[in-house]
């Protein structure tokens, strides 16, 4: 009774996304996943939608690249940028050589994307480190806004170093700690200088206002968890999560990138005729790429 | 494998390398020097940021399709991909913004 196409749809054997399990996990996987970032990313649009003057802007944290001196706003980031999208077109290249079963060539290229991936885990450590040992220091107010101390008539921001020993650069701010009298003492003497929102227009406050407000105010340097040079507080701590998660699925996309480019040298995937596996991490390795690009648009840029 | 519908070769892997490369050049470039003509307020944030925006989203398509190979996959995969995406986070976005304003009352 049963009609013949029904009862050979019930037995299996359809595949109407002509994809393998395994392949389909990945995407549903990557959905849930990108899912999450989008929780991340667009929670931290809101609570810096909600606090405009005291949020940092990223040119004026990020701005340190190794061997030059001085400020050099987003170059470093544009670095791990291409060095993630280059990694990510050596994948590319390796899952296309998979499809014609050159062992040889996906192996190589998957050396060079687990290279890519490693400069990309040292350059966020590199960023990291930078980004909690401080820069030009802060100066929290009793109230826990975090201000900077700046040129009344440029609005270029001074670092403590810069106040308290007149040295400019940014090893100098590296090395020294200061605490809050010194720091207090030089800002007195200096007529010229005014406390500076690190947010969105840098708002000045006047000389006054400024002295008044320094009288209980504390010296800060560098990042934590609970407070930062660089203004509001949660800044940090979206920092430390967003770039921290992401550098996490960097990292375990090397791990298993490790583990397929093995099992490549074992001519595992030889034996089964087929280089699927590779594609799969390659899904995995691609759209960590992609959520970079996410990243690096709604942190450093916007 | 039974998907050989992808270009040959892999010229076409370089030719989207340079496009991103030369798209993420045009954001550090607009970053750095940021234009005053661009920083007009527009739609709730500046020109400048729309095209940031716009430009990920270039960047973010060509990845998607020709990289995870998602162009050359069946409609039915396409579209059990692209449908929870293309609603969920459009959806998110407007409801935070939405409420922000009402939580900080800009």
């Amino acid at each position: 009774m049963a009609q013949p196409a029904a009862a050979e749809s019930w037995s299996g054997g359809n595949e109407p996304m002509k994809a393998e399990y395994g392949k389909l996990m990945m995407w549903f996987f990557l959905v849930s996943d990108a899912l999450t970032f989008t929780g991340f990313l667009t929670a931290y649009g809101f609570m810096r939608f909600g606090h405009q003057s005291t949020w940092p802007i990223a040119e004026d944290v990020f701005t340190h690249f190794p061997g030059i001196e001085g400020d050099q706003p987003l170059l470093y980031v544009a670095f791990m940028t291409f060095v993630l999208i280059m990694s990510s077109v050596t994948m590319v290249i390796a899952v296309n050589a998979g499809h014609q079963l050159k062992k040889t060539v996906v192996a190589w290229w998957m050396i060079a994307t687990i290279v890519g991936g490693f400069i990309f885990v040292g350059s966020q450590a590199w960023e990291w480190y930078h980004f909690i040992i401080g820069d030009k220091g802060g100066i929290e107010l009793a109230d826990g806004r975090v201000l900077k101390v700046a040129e009344a008539q440029t609005g270029e921001v001074l670092s403590l170093s810069q106040l308290v020993d007149g040295e400019a650069g940014h090893a100098s701010n590296h090395l020294e700690k200061f605490n809050t009298g010194e720091v207090k003492t030089a800002f007195e003497a200096n007529e010229g200088l005014v406390l500076q929102s690190p947010g969105k227009g840098h708002a000045q406050l006047n000389r006054a206002e400024s002295l008044r407000l320094m009288q209980n105010a504390q010296v800060v340097q560098g990042a934590n968890m609970k407070r930062n040079e660089y203004g509001q507080g949660q800044f940090a701590n979206f920092f430390f999560f967003i770039t921290g998660f992401h550098g996490f699925h960097v990292f375990s996309g090397v791990i298993i990138n490790i583990i397929i480019f093995y099992n490549v040298l074992m001519g595992t995937y030889e034996r089964r005729k087929s280089y699927l596996m590779v594609e799969k991490v390659g899904l995995y390795w691609h759209f960590v790429d992609l959520v970079w690009v996410f990243v690096f648009t709604f942190f450093y840029l916007v | 494998m039974s998907d050989s519908s992808s270009p040959a070769g892999t010229r076409w892997i370089w030719n989207i390398f340079w496009l991103l490369l030369v798209v993420t050049g045009v954001e550090v470039a607009l970053g750095i020097i940021k234009p005053t003509f661009l920083l007009f307020p527009l739609a709730g944030t500046s020109i400048l940021n729309l095209i940031f925006i716009g430009l990920t989203l270039v960047k973010a398509a060509y990845i998607v399709q020709y990289f995870m190979h998602l162009k050359y996959e069946t409609q039915s995969l396409r579209m059990a991909i692209y449908l929870p995406i293309l609603i969920l986070i459009p959806y998110l976005t407007f409801i935070l913004l939405y409420e922000g304003v009402e939580v900080y009352g800009y």
